[in-house]
């Protein structure tokens, strides 16, 4: 192989090497920059992956290149030449394909249907031929060596077969640039061993790829070369032979990640929380929760690690009442808690901090002052109405208490960063004067410096005789911010490590407890 | 507003100086009333006596029965949802308070007829139409049925059982009987106070107490917030059904008092009282700027709207325009609403955006 151009990007722009550029490309959303001026390469025949952490920009870009979204500012060079795909179809009849990291499938249509979902093969009649669809699909998944029957509906096969057909999907037509977004989250070893073998067939007959994952293990395994964006920017590429995890991590965060989170020695109360077999069953038998039994210190930052579908946020649902299928029995400070609904949970000291920010916690169309007090209320009730200057003086001291950076309160909460969103929610969480702060994964999608001080402000809850409980499944982070870890599996609790104990193959191992090698995501929950 | 907000944080806020955005945001959020004065101005040209005294007390009569209507609708489109049977429960109502008007109720186990006072009937005709919307509010929240087909489904339902009231006859002369004690009903449709009528106090009384409930109450803020994000709202400790049944009481409360003022100033209930008055009041809400997809508008856009659409129709009938080219123009604002509030919602995102760039900007320098 010969030595190619890798940081140095300006000594040769128009050789045959690269097959697609992005270039200065950007990319503002209301609230962040999703994209600052990224160049992007992409070497032909080659897998070029992309890392970086939650809310760096990888799945943005990847979405401006198959046409999702057209960047703010910047171009897209194919071979040399400027395109601009507006849509998935304009990218694909270019050549350019993707695997989605959300499964795109519909679940009412079958395997056949979704693969040539608005390509079908039609007739002369025009009606579709369902026969040559079938053939070409049987095809394709002989070639990817999977048994899946093109007649079966996508909503009955597992993740990871749903995975396969996606790929499938974006292989119907000649591809010359495969885009696969984490392909391999939800796959068996078995089916990445299958897709790997698929990988390198598709680069062998020319088709570039790119790669984004988590899993930086694998990455060595399958790239070529690397890019790492952070914030929104480009910060590092590279060959990836003369590469290390190290030195992934190290680019992806910045910095050492353990100095990121700040945790000191504290003095824990007694018993705050105890529960008592809380059980969750799953539809079509079998536990999502089962039989959990745990305590939690007075002052203590309690730290739930797992996998995908352990039962975590079950967990914390069923804590905050938004399960009331649940049963089991939960003190809090020494009493039963008999509430079941959320309001009333909410009143017993409870309150969750929702993993999807979006989709659970805030509330786009209303003001960050709105959101905030949603969930106190009737605190600031002067007989039947709102008090407004009451409202405004408390959200004015929980924007300074933890630090909030917004121009004006009554403005919409969509305008902030994600970050500071988390810290609206939060502030509403505290405004209920909760006994236990539930945190499902606080520091998704935000940037570095939020979850620094995000993990600052779980400190000064703690040492405020809080009760945190807080669930994250990066492993740096729950190591260095927890003074208890349980490790889940399967909706079982399979390990338990104080802070001195705990090391990341302990709890790596510990949350592997029960998954069979096979196992191809069929029975995780889509949820945590 | 900011004076006590002296935290390090908010220090552009006194600075700012009025943008091109805000200017574009106004007139975004003042869109119906920048309609209904040109509506006004049109038509106080086409027509001269359209601006007199008298006739502005006669449009405002109109006005008030969709307003008030609309008042409803406007709680239940701010949480996403959408009520089609309003127009059905006024007839509904008309007809039970006719019926209890003119046969009373009769106990037939007792073998009495009871002639209830008019103040009773009106109460137990709100309460019956309040009951109503409850129970599509129930089917909803309880079933998980989209509010479409609920309300489509009480829609048939009270307008059926208005027509079975009385065979599909109308309740004629409903002036009550002085030895009943329940003469009078026809003052709640012909009586004034300092020369409005009732039903125009009525409509600026609810808009007063509506518009209060849904700024300054947490109930109100719930409503909001249900629209908003109906998940979030929920694990923020919102009763979501509980807030929802009740959003759909009040709709049926407001439809039950159109329908007795309806039936009041015909002094007479007909089985097809308040026929497409859910329309009419949808068009209202839709106009005055709150948004199908929830969470956004509010009452004082729906009067607007209502004033709006009232006024365009009377002033059409009286420039002489032909009842179907009515029907067209009409329905041609109402489209005309809901692409607006389309690209509203685009504009909105935008103008958020470019308020963002300026607070940035401020800070920057």
């Amino acid at each position: 192989m010969t030595e190619l151009p890798l940081i140095d990007k300006k000594a040769d722009k128009s050789t045959d090497e690269f097959i697609l550029i992005a270039e200065n490309v950007t990319q503002v959303y209301p609230g962040t920059l999703a994209l600052d001026d990224v160049t992007f390469y992409v070497r032909k025949g080659m897998v070029n992956v992309l890392i970086g952490e939650n809310g760096a920009g990888k799945s943005t870009l990847m979405k401006i290149l198959a046409g999702v979204q057209n960047p703010t500012s910047g171009k897209i060079l194919l071979d040399g030449e400027e395109i601009q795909p507006r849509s998935p179809i304009e990218a694909k009849r270019l050549g350019i394909g993707m695997v989605f990291q959300e499964l795109n499938l519909c679940d009412n249509l079958s395997v056949v249907d979704n693969i040539f979902l608005s390509q079908e093969i039609a007739r002369r009649d025009g009606l579709i031929s369902r026969r040559v669809q079938r053939k070409h699909a049987s095809e394709l998944l002989c070639k990817l060596e999977q048994k899946i029957d093109p007649d079966e509906l996508v909503i009955n096969l597992r993740i990871g077969e749903q995975q396969i057909v996606e790929i499938a999907k974006a292989l119907t037509q000649d591809v010359r640039i495969l885009i696969m977004d984490e392909p391999t989250s939800a796959l068996s070893a078995a089916e990445v061993d299958v897709l790997f073998k698929i990988i390198r067939e598709l680069k062998s007959s020319g088709v570039s790829i790119i790669y984004i994952s988590h899993k930086l293990e694998e990455l060595t395994e399958i790239g070529d070369y690397i890019t790492v964006l952070r914030d929104g920017r480009k910060i590092a590429e590279e060959e990836i032979q003369k590469v290390n995890v190290t030195w992934m991590i190290e680019n992806m965060v910045g910095r050492n990640p353990a100095t990121l989170f700040t945790r000191k020695e504290r003095q824990l109360g007694g018993v705050l929380l105890k529960t008592e077999d809380i059980t969750l069953p799953r539809l079509g038998g079998g536990y999502l929760l089962d039989h959990v039994s745990f305590e939690l210190h007075e002052g203590e930052v309690l730290g739930f690690y797992g996998l995908m579908g352990a039962g975590r946020s079950d967990l914390m649902e069923c804590l905050t009442g938004a399960r009331p299928q649940a049963t089991g029995k939960i003190w809090l400070d020494g009493e039963l808690v008999e509430a079941t609904t959320i309001s009333g949970r909410i009143q017993s000291g409870f309150f969750l901090v929702p993993e999807d920010r979006q989709r659970d916690s805030i509330i786009p169309t209303l003001s960050v002052q709105d959101n905030m007090l949603l969930a106190s209320l009737r605190k600031y009730l002067r007989g039947l109405f709102l008090a407004s200057k009451l409202e405004k003086k408390t959200t004015n001291s929980q924007i300074r208490d933890l630090a909030i950076r917004v121009a004006d309160p009554q403005q919409s909460i969509t305008a902030l960063s994600g970050g500071n969103q988390q810290k609206v929610v939060v502030a509403k969480g505290l405004l209920t004067q909760p006994k236990v702060l539930l945190l499902d994964e606080p520091t998704r999608g935000i940037d570095v410096g939020a979850k620094s001080e995000i993990s600052k402000l779980i400190n000064k809850l703690a040492n405020e005789k809080y009760g945190v409980i807080f669930v994250s499944s990066e492993l740096k982070e729950i190591l260095a911010m927890s003074d208890r870890i349980l490790v889940m599996s399967k909706g079982k609790i399979t390990g338990e490590f104080t802070h001195q104990e705990a090391n990341e193959d302990d709890l790596v191992a510990a949350s592997a407890v029960g998954h069979g090698s096979s196992n191809g995501g069929k029975n995780h929950g889509t949820r945590k | 507003m900011a004076q006590e907000n002296n935290s390090n944080h908010t220090p552009l806020k006194n600075k700012r100086k009025i943008t091109k955005t805000d200017v574009q945001s106004f007139l975004l959020r003042g869109r119906a009333f920048i309609a209904l004065i040109m509506v006004t101005i049109v038509f106080s040209i086409l027509a001269p006596q359209f601006m007199t005294a008298a006739n502005l007390v006669i449009m405002s009569k109109h006005v008030a029965i969709n307003a008030l209507v609309a008042i409803g609708m406007t709680f239940v489109i701010l949480t996403a949802g959408i009520d089609l049977s309003v127009g059905s429960i006024a007839g509904m109502i008309g007809m039970i308070a006719g019926g209890m008007i003119n046969e009373g109720i009769i106990l037939s186990k007792l073998g009495i007829i009871v002639y209830p006072h008019t103040w009773m009937i009106i109460v137990i005709s709100l309460l019956l139409g309040t009951l109503a919307g409850a129970f599509a509010g129930f089917v909803i929240t309880r079933f998980n049925v989209a509010p479409f087909i609920a309300t489509l489904g009480m829609y048939y339902v009270a307008r059926g059982i208005a027509g079975l009231r009385h065979n599909g006859y109308t309740f004629p002369n409903l002036v009550g009987r002085p030895e009943y004690g329940n003469t009078g009903f026809e003052i709640l449709g012909a009586g004034t106070f300092l020369g409005v009528n009732y039903s125009i106090w009525l409509m600026i009384i609810f808009t007063v107490i509506a518009y209060i409930v849904t700024m300054r109450t947490p109930f109100g803020r719930h409503v909001y917030s249900i629209g908003g994000n109906e998940h979030a709202a929920g694990l923020s400790g919102v009763r979501v059904s509980r807030t929802k049944i009740i959003v759909y009481s009040i709709s049926g409360f407001f439809s039950a008092l159109v329908g007795l003022i309806v039936a009041s100033q015909l002094v007479a209930s007909h089985p097809e009282i308040g026929d497409a008055f859910e329309l009419d009041a949808i068009a209202a809400v839709v106009l005055g700027g709150t948004s199908l997809a929830g969470g956004r508008g509010g009452i004082a856009g729906t009067i607007i709207g209502a004033f709006t659409i009232g006024f365009m129709t009377d002033g059409m009938v009286m420039v002489g325009v032909s009842s179907f080219w009515q029907k067209v123009i009409k329905g041609a604002v109402i489209v005309l609403a809901v692409i607006i509030d389309q690209v509203q919602a685009r504009m909105q995102e935008r103008i958020a955006f470019q308020k963002q760039q300026e607070t940035t900007t401020i800070e920057n320098d």
